[in-house]
């Protein structure tokens, strides 16, 4: 294979208390797709910012062509063919889908000529044979279809190298074939494309090479051939342990809570929940599986108590409790997990002490009629913090300087120290590395031993595999069918979150 | 009967001009993402400096250019403190504002109690001489101008580059910044020339609505174009029908005022306030409803390595 044209040297980059990179190293290859692998928060996506122009890094060079060059903003380096898609897509929602990619076309005369720009982009998205609407605003359209943009307004450059980061994360595994068929034309055709993932059998099955990165840090580059996954798994995660536990059941055949004909609207009005039907019995670990955006996070609400369904009921134990589900009665029975952990799971200024006891504050152990019991709070903590390994730093510390994962075992810690009996958890490790991880997974499928129920909304479907008792698939705010973890396939899953009723 | 029609029609115009002006500059200003709460003072400098430089220079022209000059300066103050240093864009807003307050009646005490003669009519010829509405065709230069701006704005926004970038800035300035617009530059820029704008409704004011200098004179205006850029929903066009209609009540207000009725004129000239206030609380319900043009990233100073 031929010379590599890009080189990035020494890249360091560091925020306020993080070292996100540290003399890290790469280089790329004319006609090459080379990996980025590395877990949650080894620095895969600030080092593609960094060579994005969106980061300045601190130290270390970028050679392109053999000359070393300033990427000091996006602009500088489109200019040198260098784009990316980021995790979080730079769309405008309500601009219609031409008016997104018109952003990236230059020379635009001053004055727009709609007309026969809409033909020109049109042209490209036939070849690609793509079904887009260029004059829907961009909000109406599903992720799968909002990447898909974000890729034109790659191509509609000359990009000699695209970064596409973590590109499957939202994708149902169909549409993610489809891009990898793309990204391998693309390859034989000259481009290069870097492509940052986690997953192993993406990694195998498109890379040339493999970079993979560890705490901030390269420590391995490795070609095509050289590798299996589990040689890539030990570098990615290095020599720690990985937890290993296995399943052991604890559902129970009495129905713990359901949701009947539940119809919910997001904050735009839009539709979120349809006519949805769920059972969740006592002790289960009930997985929820969909791409992102299809009702999850509606369903999460409203099993929380935080949105009102419009329609339909919720019954605990076959009561209908649907007027008093958000009005507080019932939230010492609900442990909740929320997507978005540093938002809506803590209060980043208090202490880690604080935090623990958020839930529980009124309660005659940790207060009197009018003072907390500051000891008996300090003291719960050191339980938990002991009992869930959490790294606290110093007694008094703010929560909101734990690492993600300890932030989220802080939270968990409070959840289930409230013995609930129903356990709503979105996404509870994502960002966590291996180890993490697999604690979380463990002390979820324990708790179901005291009868609670758990729904677990995942966009893993290795974890969901792995951890539940069942999967519930759901597609544009319906339940398309329910699936046994041990006898179902990834593929099966795979049709069901596209909207294919199980057969 | 026909009379006191056109003289309603007539003043809904001018007293809808200032703030038409005002609500424009600050829809430019706003669409880029910046808040501006500012629009009173940047009205009361354009007032004080396009007064003052007219009444020097006995130049209408140049009072003008004056007030865009100086409401310029101080829109630029604005989006150094906002875009630059990425300070509060409430509190500097605010600040503008009262900066504005002081600074006009600190440089504009020796011009107290002096008047000019405002600036003449144009009568378009035939136009004119249409009943009731010809007196939108018998307006001086300023009201001419101001509808040309809404018709120039819109047009920016919908048909040409520069528009559909600002209009990406104020959305999502991450989506400008990786397709290589220069966000910053985009936000002071409108900033600067929407307090331009606004700057051009306090020299009405001053000019030709009640053409010669008293303390505070534009009376809360400001403000009110700051709830008719919500009520216009960011766009040009509705900021004219939402302008025109606060001139129409302080129009009749003024009417009934003249023409002599028991209410007490305090009441009265709390009209059209208390519109305004009745303004927000419909425009702000259709928010909530979802029926916004809110530009998405209003409020949000933009940091391109801010980790979220």
């Amino acid at each position: 294979m031929s010379e590599s044209f890009l080189r990035l040297e020494g890249i360091t980059k560091t925020f306020p208390g993080v070292k996100a990179l540290d003399d890290v190293s790469l280089d790329v290859r004319p006609g090459e797709i080379l990996t980025l692998l590395g877990e949650n928060g080894a620095g895969k996506s600030t080092l593609m910012s960094v060579l994005s122009g969106l980061y300045a890094p601190d130290s270390g060079r970028i050679l392109l062509d053999g000359k070393p060059v300033q990427l000091a903003s996006p602009a500088d380096a489109l200019s040198k063919g260098i784009g990316m898609v980021h995790q979080h897509f730079m769309l405008v929602p309500n601009h219609s889908v031409l008016d997104n990619i018109l952003l990236a076309i230059d020379n635009l005369t001053f004055k727009l000529d709609r007309a026969a720009l809409k033909t020109r982009v049109a042209a490209i998205v036939s070849d690609l044979g793509l079904d887009l609407n260029l004059d829907t605003p961009v909000w109406k359209l599903s992720i799968g279809q909002q990447q898909w943009i974000e890729i034109i307004k790659l191509l509609v450059r000359d990009t000699r190298l695209l970064i596409l980061d973590e590109p499957t994360a939202v994708l149902t595994p169909q549409e993610a074939n489809k891009l990898f068929d793309f990204l391998k034309k693309l390859r034989a055709k000259g481009s290069s494309i870097i492509f940052i993932s986690h997953k192993m059998r993406e990694v195998m099955e498109l890379s040339n090479r493999v970079t993979v990165l560890k705490k901030g840090r390269s420590v391995a580059t490795v070609t095509a051939g050289d590798y299996d996954t589990s040689k890539l798994a030990r570098l990615m995660i290095g020599e720690d342990e990985v937890p290993t536990w296995s399943k052991v059941s604890h559902a129970q055949p009495n129905v713990l809570v359901s949701v009947h004909g539940i119809e919910a609207n997001n904050e735009r009005g839009t539709r979120e929940l349809d006519d949805f039907y769920l059972d969740i019995y006592a002790g289960e670990v009930l997985g929820v599986a969909g791409v992102a955006g299809n009702g999850q996070k509606a369903l999460g609400e409203v099993l929380a108590g935080l949105r009102k369904p419009i329609n339909g009921n919720i019954r605990l134990r076959s009561v209908d409790v649907t007027k008093d589900w958000g009005n507080g009665k019932h939230f010492s029975i609900i442990g909740h997990v929320p997507e978005d952990r540093k938002a809506q799971g803590i209060a980043p200024d208090l202490t880690v002490d604080e935090n623990l006891v958020l839930k529980s504050y009124k309660a005659p152990e940790f207060c009197n009629f009018i003072f907390q019991k500051n000891k008996a709070i300090r003291d719960n903590a050191k339980v938990q913090v002991e009992r869930y390994d959490i790294k606290a730093g110093p007694s008094g510390a703010k929560v909101r300087v734990l690492s993600g994962g300890n932030i989220q075992k802080v939270i968990i810690a409070r959840e289930l120290g409230i013995k609930p009996e129903l356990l709503i958890a979105l996404y509870p490790t994502r960002g966590l590395d291996i180890g993490a991880a697999g604690f979380v997974h463990s002390v979820i499928a324990k708790a179901g031993e005291t009868g609670m129920g758990t729904l677990l909304i995942s966009e893993d479907l290795d974890e969901l595999l792995k951890v539940s008792d069942r999967i519930a698939v759901m597609f544009r705010g319906k339940l398309v069918g329910i699936v046994d973890p041990t006898k179902t396939t990834r593929e099966q899953i795979g049709l069901m979150m596209a909207g294919e009723a199980p057969v | 009967m026909i009379d006191l029609i056109e003289t309603i029609f007539d003043t809904t115009i001018r007293a809808g001009t200032p703030i038409l002006f005002g609500t424009l500059g600050a829809i430019i200003c706003e669409r880029s993402g910046v808040i501006n709460l500012g629009v009173e003072g940047l009205m009361l400098i354009g007032a004080l400096a396009g007064f003052a430089v007219t009444s020097m220079t006995g130049s209408f022209t140049a009072g003008v250019l004056a007030a865009i000059f100086f409401t310029m300066i101080a829109g630029m103050l604005h989006a150094l403190i906002t875009v630059y240093l990425k300070g509060n864009q409430i509190v500097s807003g605010l600040a503008l504002a009262m900066l504005g307050v002081g600074v006009s009646a600190l440089f504009g005490r020796s011009f107290v109690g002096k008047g000019l003669d405002g600036l003449s009519r144009i009568e378009i010829p035939l136009l004119s001489k249409i009943p009731i509405f010809g007196a939108m065709f018998r307006q001086d230069i300023l009201v001419y101008l101001s509808v040309i701006l809404v018709v120039l704005i819109a047009l920016f926004f919908s048909r040409t580059r520069w528009g559909l970038y600002l209009r990406t800035v104020g959305e999502n300035p991450g989506a400008a910044d990786t397709s290589g617009i220069p966000v910053t530059r985009y936000r002071f820029w409108a900033v600067a020339l929407g307090a331009g704008i606004s700057g051009i409704g306090g020299a009405y004011m001053s000019l030709a609505y009640t053409p010669f200098w008293v303390e505070n004179m534009t009376a809360g205006r400001g403000w009110i174009a700051v709830s008719l850029v919500i009520f216009s929903m960011w766009s040009a066009p509705r900021a004219l029908f939402g302008a025109y209609l606060f001139g129409g009540i302080n129009a009749a207000q003024l009417q009934l005022q003249a023409h002599g009725t028991s209410v007490s004129p305090y009441l009265l000239t709390m009209l059209p306030y208390l519109f305004t206030i009745g303004v927000l609380i419909w425009s702000t319900r259709r928010l909530e409803k979802g029926a916004s043009n809110e530009p998405a990233s209003l409020g949000l100073p933009y940091d391109r390595e801010d980790r979220k």
